[in-house]
């Protein structure tokens, strides 16, 4: 009787510990796919190029979206903003971007001046439509046109609603939800910095 | 007595962040409109929001349309999140249950007030109507809040 029970606990050490170590590497592998470092080369209102590059050393909030759009993109971008002004001296090592899905009609509609209404420090990139598509690319996200008679100018977005964070070496680091919280990305946040 | 004094001083550091204005409210038949709000905006180019709450004490309600001076083309629309991928479109009528509320609220339900009249000035108030099936046409003054707001800046009558 003590034997079986013996042999029965046994066991269960045995398979707990396969477990464990299946759990170990799935979640090394998770963190291996992750590491990969998402690429733009965009030029903000005034024609200055930025690459993912430039923000070496700084954690870099990247949104997607247009600004015709007046319900999620103007909520997520008032979050940002709080988040900035939560994060107090610590917002210096924090940028945060927004890259236009719809970069033709945000071009001429003063994307720069829209965002600083949310923030002075979001950075509004407005490239041509094939950068657009490899920064969207790149990070493995997704934005479509769709013609919709119901929509200004008789088309309209859809795009990913995440935000995306890159570390100080330009790596994928997680993305946050649309309906985050400000509270939870910037406790996300300070942990990190 | 040391809790009641803790829980004083709570409250006295709470109250303020939720010491909110009451929301102008108006009811008409069994609906009850409140907590109308908008973002300012730069400019007439976009299209600007309309979020409200109704509450229906009554039969099954819809909410039909929306009518507004500062748009020509007011509509109700639906954000969806679907698969991380955010899309709005046109939707038809916004049922409201018996005895229920609906709240258009950012990420959900909204009005999309397109070919803007007029800039929204923040501090300011629009109307808009809202046409019901059964309660006929409703209008609330609607407040012009920060482009950083991101709810109403009033207590709602839910
Ligand atoms: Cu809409």
């Amino acid at each position: 009787m003590l034997k079986n029970i013996r042999i029965a606990l046994w066991v269960a050490v045995a398979v707990s510990l396969v477990g464990v170590s299946v759990l170990l590497w799935r979640a090394d592998r998770q963190e291996r796919a992750a590491a990969f470092k998402p690429e733009f080369s965009l030029p903000d209102e005034a024609g200055t190029l930025h690459t993912a590059e430039d923000f070496r050393g700084k954690h870099v909030l990247v949104f997607f979206g247009f600004t015709n759009c007046p319900d999620i993109c103007p909520t997520t971008m008032a979050e940002v903003a709080q988040v900035m002004d939560d994060l107090g001296p610590e917002a210096a090592e924090v940028q945060p971007v927004f890259i236009s899905v719809d970069p033709a009609r945000d071009r001429e509609s003063g994307l720069g001046k829209y965002l600083s209404a949310f923030h002075p420090s979001i950075l509004g990139l407005a490239g041509d439509e094939a950068a657009t598509q490899a920064a969207v690319g790149s990070f493995k996200v997704f934005s479509e046109r769709h013609e919709d008679a119901s929509a200004p100018g008789g088309y309209t977005m859809s795009h990913s609603s995440s935000l995306y964070l890159l570390g100080p070496r330009g790596d994928w680091l997680r993305q946050f939800e649309y309906g985050t919280p400000a509270d939870d990305i910037t406790a996300d946040l300070k942990e990190r910095l | 007595m040391m809790n009641s004094t803790a829980a004083a001083f709570v409250l006295a550091a709470i109250l303020p962040a939720t010491a909110f204005a009451e929301c102008v409210e108006v009811t008409q038949g069994n609906v009850t409109v409140s907590a109308a709000w908008s973002r300012a905006t730069i400019g007439t180019e976009r299209p600007a929001v309309f979020y409200v709450t109704v509450r229906n004490d009554g039969s099954e309600e819809r909410l039909m349309g929306i009518e507004t001076p500062v748009a020509d083309v007011p509509m109700l629309h639906e954000t969806v999140v679907e698969n991380g991928a955010a899309r709005m479109s046109y939707v038809e009528q916004i049922v409201i249950a018996p005895i229920d509320a609906v709240s258009l609220e950012p990420g959900g339900y909204h009005g999309m007030l397109m070919d803007l009249q007029t800039e929204l000035v923040e501090g300011t108030t629009f109307p808009v109507t809202l046409l019901f099936e059964k309660s006929g046409p409703v209008t609330i003054d609607t407040a012009v809040l920060p482009l950083r707001a991101r709810e109403a800046a009033c207590e709602e009558a839910l």
